[in-house]
């Protein structure tokens, strides 16, 4: 149901994106070849006629072939799926990683210059868009230090029809820039929510407990405070990777990364429908997936909510 | 503690061995886009054909001076209005060892004319091609062809038997998606074969050791093309070294490439004139106030073009980038002089009394549609261009938008007032008149229409006498430019940035040749 509404949103977005025909063609094309070919892609038809058949299409897995480059949809996607998926896992890990430990951090010591320091930085992490931390680290890394590339992936090593940057040395270090540009915003978010946790779980009768028992303060602080302050980051990191495959958009345009979210930015610019509706439909069935399996995740990690069903059906 | 001075001793090595590796350079390149399809006919697109033209080459080129020379052939003539001979170079091997002969131009010439072909219309006079014999070509045009020797320095040459061998005989219908062997792969007579493919990410050149011609320095032995989309990455990229040559630095970076001691910046102009067009054809304009329309009058017209201060766009907007322009084609082409390019003076008095005399004292009030991701700050000379009709009481609402909604609704016949700018591929000027001023033609949305240039375009079309047809071009030109019926604004100038020590000569038409790249 979701994904009908998402289609027929961004379907009838299209009417609004422009005309693909002058891309399409030289300038010197006559106005009847032009006619032909808008015939030929279907543009002529009513608007529900192109929608049915793009639904009855896309169910069979079918988005047509790419406008500007004339190849099939789904070709292009699974082509370029490996790099998203593998800067988006990058990044995720990275987020979830250094977050939880910097939240920790800020969380027991609340006061102190480093604290202050981390959430300093944190907020600019939000604050500033996802470009400008981009363009700031490829003029610091790659213009003034000349220690990692600015754009590309590096070299790729094929295994199977999944290409890998993670076998060769230059594919690990073209990773670094983006994957961090583009994790700094859910570190944040991760920082803070850690912290947030921390703060109140600290101050809970059963820590003042542990205390008393005389357990030492590391075992506290990760075994005991941060195990229950986990649970809800373990529901925000899974639905923010759908985010930052959203997000990737921007990183890969800025670093020139063949992911999904440059072939979509491209095909913005060309007014390129089969790809830009394929591209919609695919991340929004991300994100429903995302949500069940983090649902379902849930079950799993949260006894109460096990405890919850039991009693009900028992 | 041995194993230290081992790997010292072997770092040592390196070092003192790694100039002998500097002979053999790479040259790395960087642009926005990337070529389509490596094969030569299936798409007549800009880096399309700049990819193409390092691995194939055509009969006839144009070298850096732009003006057309010989290349696969040595010689032409013409033998009566409609036949033209070509004498073939002899001692020219493809990259695989096959000879060239005159059997590859006549498969190539067919193959660039076939349904699947992007050329089909670009050499549709072209009736007959045949081989005399082993190096000569005999081509037959239907009509006088007065630019033929201009369509075929387009016209890639391709083996003949490799096509064949390939299943590439037919050029790749890239309208149906077609995958081919050609699309992919490209073995041409020219000074490069290409080596490594992967489209949008990497495309490596590699000398064509079998190549007949001399390349300006024996020290360029490969080209790596690496697109890159987002303009400040690629400065980025080329100012961190990673890049050598950008053939598209974007005007706002280039102060801070000049400051950079190890970089430097060429610009030229290039083939390409933005101008205004006002419809005169309309009874009543559809964004206007007054209930008639005002471009009908020359006055009018007038009044606007000398409004407009085209050094202030040019310093202000264009960051001296430009070079006004009083006609709408640039030097280098048939027809081009500089008394033509000559702008009536910029003068907001004369304006405003020829606006008053035709009738519009107050001025009035129109739309003005640009694009805004098309041209060289497109948007911005737009927002110019408004402030300064506003001085002589013209209203001017400007209404930006993407490119691919602007030439749509363009072409649907919506504009009163447009932004738009032409180039000449064929650098001749009968380009220019076909599709901007003839009466209909498909991009005439002034709806100019005038029986003496109509005249002159057939003259230009079928007359191979070039005094008679250069009369005609100039004939045209005077009557266009006293009519003013565009406003013609600037020629864009086009600017590559490079590594100090890499020279890569520039070319109007934005098209590299690296056979004359070289390194200080």
């Amino acid at each position: 149901m979701v994904m009908l509404v998402v289609a027929f949103v961004s379907f009838s977005l299209f009417n609004f994106v422009g005309d693909p025909i002058n891309n399409m063609v030289g300038e010197e094309t006559s106005d009847e070849e032009r006619a032909e070919l808008r015939e030929t892609l279907g543009l002529m038809d009513p608007i529900h006629v192109q929608f049915t058949r793009f639904i009855i299409n896309a169910s069979k897995g079918e988005f047509g072939i790419s406008y500007q480059l004339r190849r099939p949809v789904s070709e292009l996607i699974i082509e370029r799926l490996p790099a998203t998926i593998e800067l988006v896992l990058i990044s995720a890990l990275i987020a979830l990683v250094s977050g939880t430990l910097l939240g920790v951090y800020t969380g027991i010591k609340r006061k102190g210059f480093l604290s202050d320091f981390i959430l300093a930085v944190s907020l600019l992490g939000v604050s500033l868009p996802t470009f400008v931390i981009g363009i700031l680290f490829i003029y610091l890394f790659a213009v003034i230090l000349g220690v990692l590339p600015s754009f590309g992936r590096g070299e790729v090593v094929e295994l199977g029809f999944w290409s890998t940057g993670f076998l060769t040395i230059s594919g690990l270090k073209a990773i670094i820039l983006p994957s961090v540009t583009l994790s700094l915003f859910q570190m944040t978010y991760i920082i803070r929510l850690v912290r947030a946790e921390m703060m109140e779980i600290l101050q809970t009768d059963y820590i003042k407990f542990a205390r008393a028992r005389g357990i030492n303060e590391k075992s506290i602080n990760y075994k005991h405070a941060l195990k229950n302050g986990l649970i809800p980051v373990i529901t925000i990191a899974g639905i923010n990777i759908g985010t930052l495959i959203a997000f990737s958009i921007i990183t890969e345009t800025v670093f020139q990364w063949p992911g999904m979210g440059f072939l979509f930015i491209q095909a913005v610019q060309f007014v390129d429908i089969p790809i830009m509706s394929a591209y919609l439909v695919f991340i929004a069935f991300v994100f429903v997936m995302i949500n069940f399996i983090v649902d379902i995740l849930y079950y799993f990690i949260d006894p109460r909510i096990r405890v919850k069903g039991d009693s009900a059906s028992g | 503690m041995k194993y230290g001075y081992f790997i010292k001793i072997l770092l040592a090595f390196f070092l003192a061995f790694a100039p002998t590796q500097a002979f053999a350079k790479t040259i790395k390149w960087s642009m926005q886009g990337d070529s389509l399809t490596l094969d030569p006919h299936a798409q007549n697109e800009g880096p399309t054909t700049q990819v193409s033209r390092q691995v194939y080459e055509a009969l006839v080129t144009r070298g850096l001076d732009m003006k057309i020379g010989p290349q696969l052939a040595t010689e032409w003539r013409t033998q009566g209005p409609n036949t033209w001979i070509f004498k073939l170079r002899e001692d020219v091997k493809f990259s695989d060892g096959t000879p060239f002969t005159s059997e590859d131009v006549v498969f190539s010439i067919l193959r660039a004319k076939q349904r699947t072909s992007d050329f089909k219309e670009y050499i549709s006079t072209v009736s007959g091609v045949k081989a005399v014999n082993d190096y000569t070509v005999e081509i037959t045009t239907s009509k006088p062809n007065p630019i033929l020797l201009n369509q075929l320095s387009n016209i890639f040459i391709m083996s003949k038997k490799w096509s064949e061998k390939n299943f590439a005989v037919m050029a790749q219908n890239w309208d149906a998606g077609q995958e081919t062997f050609s699309a992919t792969n490209a073995m041409g007579t020219g000074p490069f074969k290409i080596t490594l493919r992967e489209p949008n990410t990497k495309t490596v050149f590699k000398r064509n050791k079998k190549w007949w011609g001399t390349m300006k320095d024996d020290k360029v032995t490969e080209i790596h093309l690496l697109p890159i989309k987002n303009a400040a990455t690629r400065v980025a990229a080329l100012l961190s070294g990673e890049i050598d040559v950008v053939t598209d630095a974007p005007v706002q970076d280039l102060a801070r490439i000049k400051n950079s001691p190890a970089h430097k910046v060429e610009s030229t102009a290039q083939m390409r004139t933005i101008f205004l067009g006002m419809d005169q054809g309309a009874d009543k304009l559809r964004t206007g106030n007054t209930g008639d329309n005002p471009f009908k009058k020359k006055a009018v017209r007038q009044a606007l073009y000398q409004a407009i201060d085209i050094e202030a766009i040019k310093k202000k907007v264009m960051r001296g980038l430009s070079e006004p322009a009083g006609i709408i084609t640039f030097p280098g082409v048939n027809g081009y002089t500089e008394e033509l390019d000559k702008r009536l003076p910029y003068d907001v008095a004369a304006a405003k009394k020829l606006l008053a005399d035709a009738g519009y004292p107050n001025g009035f009030e129109v739309e003005l549609r640009c694009p805004n991701d098309r041209y060289v700050n497109d948007e911005a000379i737009c927002t110019a261009v408004v402030g300064m009709l506003g001085k002589i009481g013209v209203k001017v609402n400007l209404f930006a938008q993407t490119k691919s909604k602007h030439f749509k609704e363009l072409k649907d016949n919506q504009g009163d007032f447009y932004m738009l700018g032409w180039g000449v591929p064929t650098l001749d000027s009968h380009y220019v008149f076909h599709y901007l001023y003839e009466s209909g033609a498909s991009w005439n949305r002034v709806n100019f229409s005038n029986s003496d240039v109509d005249a002159a375009i057939r003259v230009m079309e079928g007359e191979v006498n070039l005094d008679k047809r250069n009369a005609a071009i100039a004939k045209a030109w005077k009557i266009v430019k006293d009519d003013i019926s565009y406003l013609p604004l600037h020629h864009q100038v086009i600017s590559w940035a490079a590594k100090k020590d890499v020279n890569v000569p520039i070319r109007p038409n934005n098209e590299p040749l690296f056979r004359f790249a070289s390194f200080d």
